[in-house]
């Protein structure tokens, strides 16, 4: 089932319109494939723009503009029950198919055929890669760069709505853990467990790490000459559960993991 | 020092928490410092196949020919190194035999796999790759892939339509665009790589990096290079925790130490009859 869009005024539903074309206008042209006739829409307002499964969204330089969700817009990845407002009419964006089929068919590798390439038979220099080219469908979409990949601060706060196949993140239902400095020159201090996986110690010397999982955190030796200790306890190969005010001791060092709040 | 003994090699595979077999496949060659990763596609037991196929010819016939060359020799037919030479051909030799069987064969019709690898000799690495299976590299505290998919989600970030952050949530994911066996010829990508000692490698299928962030795997890898197999189970149980959609595989190579080849004709005359004797 392809994806659509419903477009819809003060709450009644005009009409539906699939996503069966590479690219769809929305204005109040009549030669657009979803007209508004109304003065507050440009002539040609907006384009959608759709490659298999993915559409974005892309304004045409329209007078009066658009929102995506309540944010001024020029340009969008469209996410499912995503709501586009132009004006006092409101398109929504739906596109449900992966929770109408098993995720397992989806999720399976697939060849798109396309001709070999030669360009990138030959052997470039270390750190460059050949260019790939980029796809005919480019479209209207001009070239912008890349955002750097988020920083692990900065996961608890995605920018773009998570979409709900995606994995559920284990913070969601799960208490900050921290770990405090109990002796040593650096007692007192905290450190609260926000990564996935947290060290303990210096790599090459002697190290453990925290590792937190959708069913609690973990305490896993990885090197070092002494086997860390929980609560006067030698760890074995093997990771162990932690509890609340467990007492850990790494290179004499002795701390303490509790559950915050 | 010996390439076995400047390599620390260690890999696990799973079939993930959906999937119920697993039709990746993995191989090294600790003796000629090769690494093979496949992830095969294709209905009932065929992806299997297919990667089974892939590994075993690139892994056995390599480490073969390796016996009585030096990868850094020159290949008189193309002029390219030895290396390089080897993970073309041989890459090329099982797309054909995947090609025919699913050619001849009804229940293997439109098998193909993946498969990246690597040859790691005179402290440089050849990497050879084919679709959306990947090599990374943690240098100090940094992780970069070093291979770029043949997909057409990298496509599409390449031509500007997506950026790398809205690429997770794209539901085009999984459809490559370069596959081994799926026609009658196929190029791999090659690239050489300089190695330092304590570079850390890991080649990956997607169930991997589509389930675990790359900021989670680098941290992983460095908080664990020191215990590498330790470091694979950590991967894969993440990939898992997060869903384990896919099949996961991972091989890890750490750098222990140099292993420049032997250079003069006197030094490579004896390296050949230290193979040929021993």
């Amino acid at each position: 089932m392809a994806a659509k869009l419903i477009l819809s005024i003060d709450g009644a539903v005009i009409k539906e319109y699939p996503l069966n074309k590479d690219r769809i206008t929305v204005g109040r042209h009549a030669h657009n494939d979803i007209v508004i006739d109304n003065l507050a829409v440009s002539g040609e307002h907006a384009a959608v723009v759709t490659i298999l499964h993915d559409s974005f969204l892309e304004d045409l330089d329209s007078t009066n503009g658009l929102e995506v969700n309540g944010t001024p817009t020029k340009k969008h990845f469209l996410q499912n029950n995503d709501l586009i407002e132009i004006g006092k009419y409101k398109l929504k964006y739906i596109n449900d198919q992966i929770t109408q089929t098993t995720p397992a068919d989806f999720e399976k590798t697939m060849v798109l055929r396309a001709p070999v390439k030669q360009a990138a038979a030959g052997i470039e220099k270390s750190g460059q890669t050949a260019g790939m080219g980029a796809a005919d469908k480019t479209g209207r979409f001009e070239s912008h760069p890349a955002k750097p990949p988020v920083s692990p601060v900065q996961v608890a706060a995605p920018a773009t709505p998570q979409p709900a196949q995606q994995a559920p993140q284990a913070e969601s239902n799960q208490r900050t853990a921290v770990v405090q400095v109990l002796t040593g020159t650096n007692a007192g201090k905290e450190l609260e467990l926000v990564k996935n996986l947290t060290t303990l110690g210096k790599p090459g010397l002697q190290v453990a790490v925290l590792t937190r999982r959708p069913h609690g955190y973990f305490i896993t030796y990885v090197e070092g000459e002494h086997f860390p200790l929980v609560n006067g306890k030698a760890l074995s190969n093997q990771p162990q559960q932690l509890n609340d005010h467990d007492v850990i001791e790494l290179a004499g060092v002795k701390m303490e993991f509790y559950f915050k709040g | 020092m010996k390439i076995q003994d400047a390599l620390e090699i260690a890999s696990q595979t799973d079939p993930g928490m959906v999937r119920s077999h697993n039709e990746d496949s993995v191989a090294y060659e600790p003796a000629c410092g090769l690494v093979v990763l496949a992830d095969g596609m294709g209905g009932y037991n065929a992806g299997e196949v297919a990667s089974g196929i892939a590994v075993s010819v690139v892994a056995t016939e390599i480490s073969h020919r390796l016996q009585s060359a030096s990868p850094a020799d020159r290949d008189d037919a193309s002029g390219d190194e030895l290396a390089v030479s080897l993970l073309r051909d041989y890459i090329q030799k099982a797309n054909a035999s995947i090609y025919h069987a699913s050619q001849s064969q009804p229940q293997y019709s439109g098998m193909g796999t993946t498969i990246v690898s690597g040859l790691f000799y005179d402290n440089r690495v050849a990497v050879a790759h084919i679709g959306d299976s990947r090599m990374y590299r943690l240098r100090g505290e940094t992780l970069e892939a070093i291979t770029r998919d043949h997909s057409l989600l990298q496509e599409q970030i390449d031509g500007g339509i997506i950026s790398v952050a809205d690429a997770r949530l794209s539901k085009n994911k999984n459809l490559v665009t370069r596959a081994v066996g799926i026609d009658a010829e196929v190029v791999a990508e090659v690239h050489m790589h300089d190695v330092l000692v304590g570079d850390v490698y890991l080649l990956c299928s997607d169930g991997l990096n589509d389930m675990v962030e790359d900021d989670d795997i680098q941290s992983t890898l460095y908080a664990m290079q020191g215990n590498l197999p330790l470091a694979a189970g950590q991967l894969v149980q993440m990939a898992n925790d997060n869903g384990g959609r896919d099949n996961i595989s991972v091989i890890l190579v750490r750098i222990k130490g140099r292993y420049a080849a032997s250079r003069g004709r006197l030094a490579r005359l004896v390296d050949w009859f230290k193979r040929n004797i021993s």
